[in-house]
C-alpha cells in the first residue's frame, strides 16, 4: 500500500500548476450556462487545447498528452485548486471520447477529437426521453434506414449543454421488432444545426436555460456518424458507464478544492462556539479525503488491469450527496446572507441539488449497488 | 502511487481470515463474556503464531514492527471475526513502551516488550483522553495507566468488572497506585503516539465488524422470504444496504491512508468515518434481521453489541472532527 507520486508526476503537477498559475483568468469567466459565457468557455478550452492541457489522457495525435489517469487525477487536483473554469467540453471528454476510443474508428476519433478539445465543437447528450428517464430502454425516437445512412425522428430531452452546443450523441431505436426493449438500439451523432432539428431550451430551476428538448424530424446522420455496429447502442452506451466514465465525471480536485474553501469560509465567518457547523465542516473535509482517496484505489485498480464496473455507482452516489451537504454548510456559515442567486456558494448550491438526478438517478445507482455488488436478487423498480 | 494492499498484506489478510473461521471465535466471545479467558487464550496462541502481537513492536525488543499497514490489515480481519480481548489497548502499550525507549528510557521496554511481542502475555492500558476504563484488566498480565500529570504506572489489579453492553468488553477502573515506571515529557509524546495507534486499529477493527455485519445481513435477506419473494428484493431493503456499503466502502480507504501515513488528522479521519459506519451498518443489520437479530442466541449479536463501543473507544466522532478541524 502506498501514498506517493512518483518523481514524474511530480514533475507533471509542477508543469501544470505552472501553467494555471500562468493562464487561468484573474476574475471568474461569466455563467456557462449563459450564451456569453459559453462563448468564453469556448476560449478557455481553446486556450487548454494549444497547450494540450484540454484531454491530457488522450493519445498525443489528437491533442493529449497520453498520460494514465493517476496524471489526469493529478492534473484535475492542480486544475480546481487552481480555480479554473468549469469545462464546457466536459460531456464529449467524459463520455463520447471514451466511447469513441473503444468503440469508434480511426476516422471518427481523427475527425471528432482534436476540435471537441478545442472547444470548436462542444457535444451535448440526447438520451432522455419524455417517456425514457431512469428506463431508459424505454426510448422510442426512431433512426430508420436510408441510402447512405439514417434519418433520426423523435424526441430527447434533458439535452446538457443543448441550448448552446453544436453537436449531440445518444442512443436510438433502429430495429423497433427487435425482442427486447434494450435491443436494437444504434449509437449516433449528429449535428444539432442539421435540417429537421428543433433546439428549444429548457429554463433550469437555477433560471438559465441550459439543457433543452430536441425534435427531431427525418435528420439525416451518414453513416460514418454511427458508432459501432448498428443495433448495438445499448451494450456501447453501458460500457462506457462501466470504465472511466465512473472515475472520470466528477474529479476529487473538485471537491479537495470546495473543501478547502469552505474551510476558508469557516475560519473567517463561523462562531467557535458553534460545533454543530464545525462537525458538518469537519465531515466535508473528511469526505473529500474519502472521496479522493476511493478514486486513487480504484485507479489502482484499474492500472492492475482490473474493471470498474458496478463500482462507479458508489462513487455516483458519494459524490451527489457529498456535493449537496458541502454547498448546505456553506450556506449555513453565510446565514440569510447566502441568499443572492449569484453568490460564490448559492449557484454551485443549486447546480449540486441536480446531482442525485443527472447521470443516472441515485435511485437506479442504489438499485445497481444492491444487485451487481451486493447480489441481491432483482425485483419490480 | 499504488493505493492496494499489496499482495503480501493481501495474503496475510487471508491467512489470518481463514485461521480465524476455522477456530470456533463465537464460542470464545461467548466464554470470554462470562470471564471464562481459556478458549480466548487458545486463540491468542494460534494468533500468536502469525506474528500478530509483534506487529507494533521494535525489531530490538523482538519485535517485527512498528508495522501499522499490516498491524491495520491484522485488525480489520480481527474485527470480521469479533475477536474479544484486549489486543488493540496491548498494541498501543506495546507502541508506548516502544516510543519511550527510543527516547531513551529503555528500562520498561526491556522488561515488558519480548513476551507483549510473543503474544504469551496480555496487556492493558489507559491513557488520558483515551476513555476511563482498563479493557479486560483481569485477563491482562499488565495493566499500563498514563495519568494527566503525564505518569506512567504498572497498576494493581483489582475491583470487579463493569457490565459493558457488550459483554466481551470487560470494564475495569483503573487502580491508583502502582509502580511508577516513567514520567515527563517522554511519556507524553509515547502516550500521544500509543493514542494514535489505538484509534488506528480500532478503525481498522470497526472496518472488520462492519464488512462482517454486512456480509451476513446480505445473506440473511436473499434466504428470508415474505409476501412471496426474498425480502432483499425490495427496493426498501436494497437501498438501505446501498447506502450502507457505501459508508463501509468510503471508510475503507481513509483507514488505509492513516495506516500508511498515522498522523494525527490523517487517524482521526479514519476512526470517524469508520466508526460512523460500523455503527450505521449495525443498525441496518438488525432492522433487516427483523426480530431475529435482537437475540441473543443468534451469532450477530456477538457484533451487533461491538458496533458502539468501538465507535467511541480511542475517540469519539466528536472527538475525531475536532482533530480533523482543530480550531
Amino acid at each position: 500500500m502506498d501514498l506517493t507520486h512518483t518523481p514524474e508526476q511530480e514533475e507533471f503537477r509542477a508543469a501544470a500548476r505552472a501553467w494555471l498559475r500562468a493562464h487561468v483568468p484573474p476574475v471568474p469567466l461569466p455563467s456557462l450556462e449563459t450564451a456569453d459565457g459559453f462563448a468564453a468557455h469556448r476560449e478557455w478550452e481553446a486556450r487548454l487545447a494549444a497547450d494540450r492541457w484540454s484531454a491530457v489522457s488522450w493519445p498525443e495525435r489528437y491533442g493529449g498528452r497520453a498520460v494514465d489517469l493517476a496524471h489526469w487525477l493529478v492534473f484535475e487536483e492542480e486544475y480546481w485548486a487552481a480555480g479554473a473554469p468549469g469545462r464546457v467540453s466536459q460531456n464529449g471528454i467524459s463520455l463520447l471520447a471514451p466511447t469513441l476510443f473503444d468503440h469508434g474508428t480511426e476516422e471518427q476519433r481523427a475527425r471528432v477529437l482534436p476540435p471537441m478539445a478545442r472547444g470548436e465543437v462542444v457535444w451535448a447528450q440526447a438520451w432522455s426521453e419524455p417517456e425514457a428517464g431512469s428506463d431508459l430502454a424505454a426510448l422510442r425516437s426512431r433512426a430508420v434506414r436510408t441510402d447512405g445512412g439514417w434519418l433520426l425522428s423523435g424526441q430527447k430531452t434533458w439535452s446538457s449543454r443543448a441550448a448552446f452546443a453544436d453537436r449531440a450523441f445518444g442512443i436510438f431505436r433502429s430495429d423497433p421488432e427487435a425482442p427486447k426493449p434494450h435491443q436494437g438500439l444504434t449509437y449516433l451523432m449528429f449535428d444539432l444545426r442539421a435540417p429537421g432539428v428543433t433546439v428549444r431550451p429548457i429554463g433550469r430551476l437555477d433560471g438559465k436555460p441550459a439543457f433543452a428538448e430536441l425534435f427531431l424530424d427525418g435528420v439525416f446522420v451518414p453513416d460514418a456518424d454511427v458508432i459501432g455496429e448498428p443495433g448495438q447502442g445499448w451494450r456501447i452506451a453501458m460500457s462506457a458507464t462501466g470504465n472511466e466514465r465512473g472515475l472520470t465525471l466528477r474529479s476529487p480536485g473538485r471537491f479537495l478544492a470546495a473543501a478547502d474553501r469552505l474551510v476558508a469560509l469557516w475560519r473567517e465567518r463561523a462562531d467557535p462556539a458553534d460545533t454543530a457547523l464545525r462537525d458538518r465542516v469537519a465531515d466535508a473535509v473528511v469526505g473529500a479525503q474519502a472521496y479522493r482517496l476511493f478514486t486513487w484505489a480504484s485507479a489502482a485498480r484499474v492500472a492492475a488491469g482490473g474493471e470498474l464496473g458496478a463500482e462507479s455507482s458508489l462513487n455516483k452516489v458519494f459524490w451527489s450527496e457529498y456535493d449537496i451537504a458541502l454547498h448546505e454548510t456553506a450556506l449555513d456559515l453565510l446565514g440569510a446572507e447566502a441568499e443572492p442567486a449569484d453568490g460564490p456558494w448559492a449557484e454551485p448550491w443549486v447546480f449540486s441539488l441536480a446531482g442525485p438526478v443527472y447521470a443516472g438517478t441515485n435511485e437506479i445507482q442504489r438499485d445497481i449497488i444492491a444487485e451487481r455488488l451486493l447480489g441481491l436478487p432483482k425485483g419490480r423498480r | 502511487m499504488h493505493f492496494l494492499p499489496s499482495d503480501e498484506e493481501s495474503a496475510f489478510a487471508r491467512s489470518l481470515d481463514a485461521l480465524l473461521s476455522a477456530a470456533a471465535v463465537p464460542d470464545a466471545v461467548r466464554a470470554w463474556s462470562r470471564g471464562d479467558h481459556g478458549p480466548g487464550r487458545a486463540l491468542f496462541a494460534k494468533l500468536a503464531d502469525t506474528g500478530m502481537f509483534a506487529l507494533a513492536v521494535p525489531e530490538r525488543y523482538e519485535g517485527l514492527g512498528p508495522l501499522p499497514v499490516a498491524a491495520a490489515v491484522a485488525f480489520t480481519e480481527l474485527g470480521r471475526h469479533a475477536v474479544p480481548g484486549p489486543l488493540v489497548e496491548g498494541a498501543a502499550a506495546s507502541v508506548l513502551l516502544g516510543a519511550l525507549a527510543a527516547a531513551g528510557v529503555d528500562g520498561p521496554a526491556k522488561r515488558f516488550l519480548p513476551e507483549l511481542a510473543a503474544g504469551t502475555a496480555l496487556a492493558t492500558l489507559t491513557l488520558p483522553g483515551g476513555g476511563p476504563y482498563a479493557l479486560d484488566a483481569d485477563a491482562a498480565a499488565w495493566r499500563f495507566t498514563v495519568t494527566a500529570r503525564d505518569e506512567l504506572y504498572l497498576s494493581p489489579a483489582g475491583g470487579a468488572p463493569l457490565a459493558s453492553t457488550d459483554p466481551a468488553r470487560r470494564l475495569f477502573w483503573p487502580e491508583p497506585g502502582g509502580e511508577l515506571l516513567a514520567a515527563g515529557a517522554p511519556v507524553a509524546a509515547a502516550a500521544a503516539e500509543a493514542g494514535r495507534w489505538a484509534r488506528l486499529l480500532t478503525a481498522a477493527q470497526c472496518l472488520g465488524v462492519g464488512e462482517a455485519l454486512l456480509a451476513r445481513t446480505v445473506a440473511y435477506v436473499r434466504e428470508r422470504r415474505q409476501f412471496g419473494a426474498p425480502v432483499g428484493s425490495f427496493q426498501a431493503v436494497k437501498h438501505r444496504l446501498a447506502d450502507t456499503l457505501l459508508g463501509v466502502e468510503f471508510a475503507r480507504p481513509l483507514v488505509w491512508a492513516a495506516a500508511v501515513s498515522p498522523g494525527a488528522a490523517e487517524v482521526a479521519a479514519a476512526k470517524l468515518s469508520a466508526g460512523e459506519a460500523v455503527y450505521r451498518t449495525a443498525r441496518t443489520a438488525l432492522q433487516l434481521h427483523g426480530a431475529i437479530g435482537y437475540t441473543d442466541e443468534l451469532d450477530l449479536s456477538l457484533w451487533l453489541r461491538k458496533a458502539r463501543p468501538l465507535r467511541d473507544a480511542w475517540g469519539t466522532p466528536s472527538a475525531c472532527r475536532a482533530t480533523v478541524l482543530p480550531a
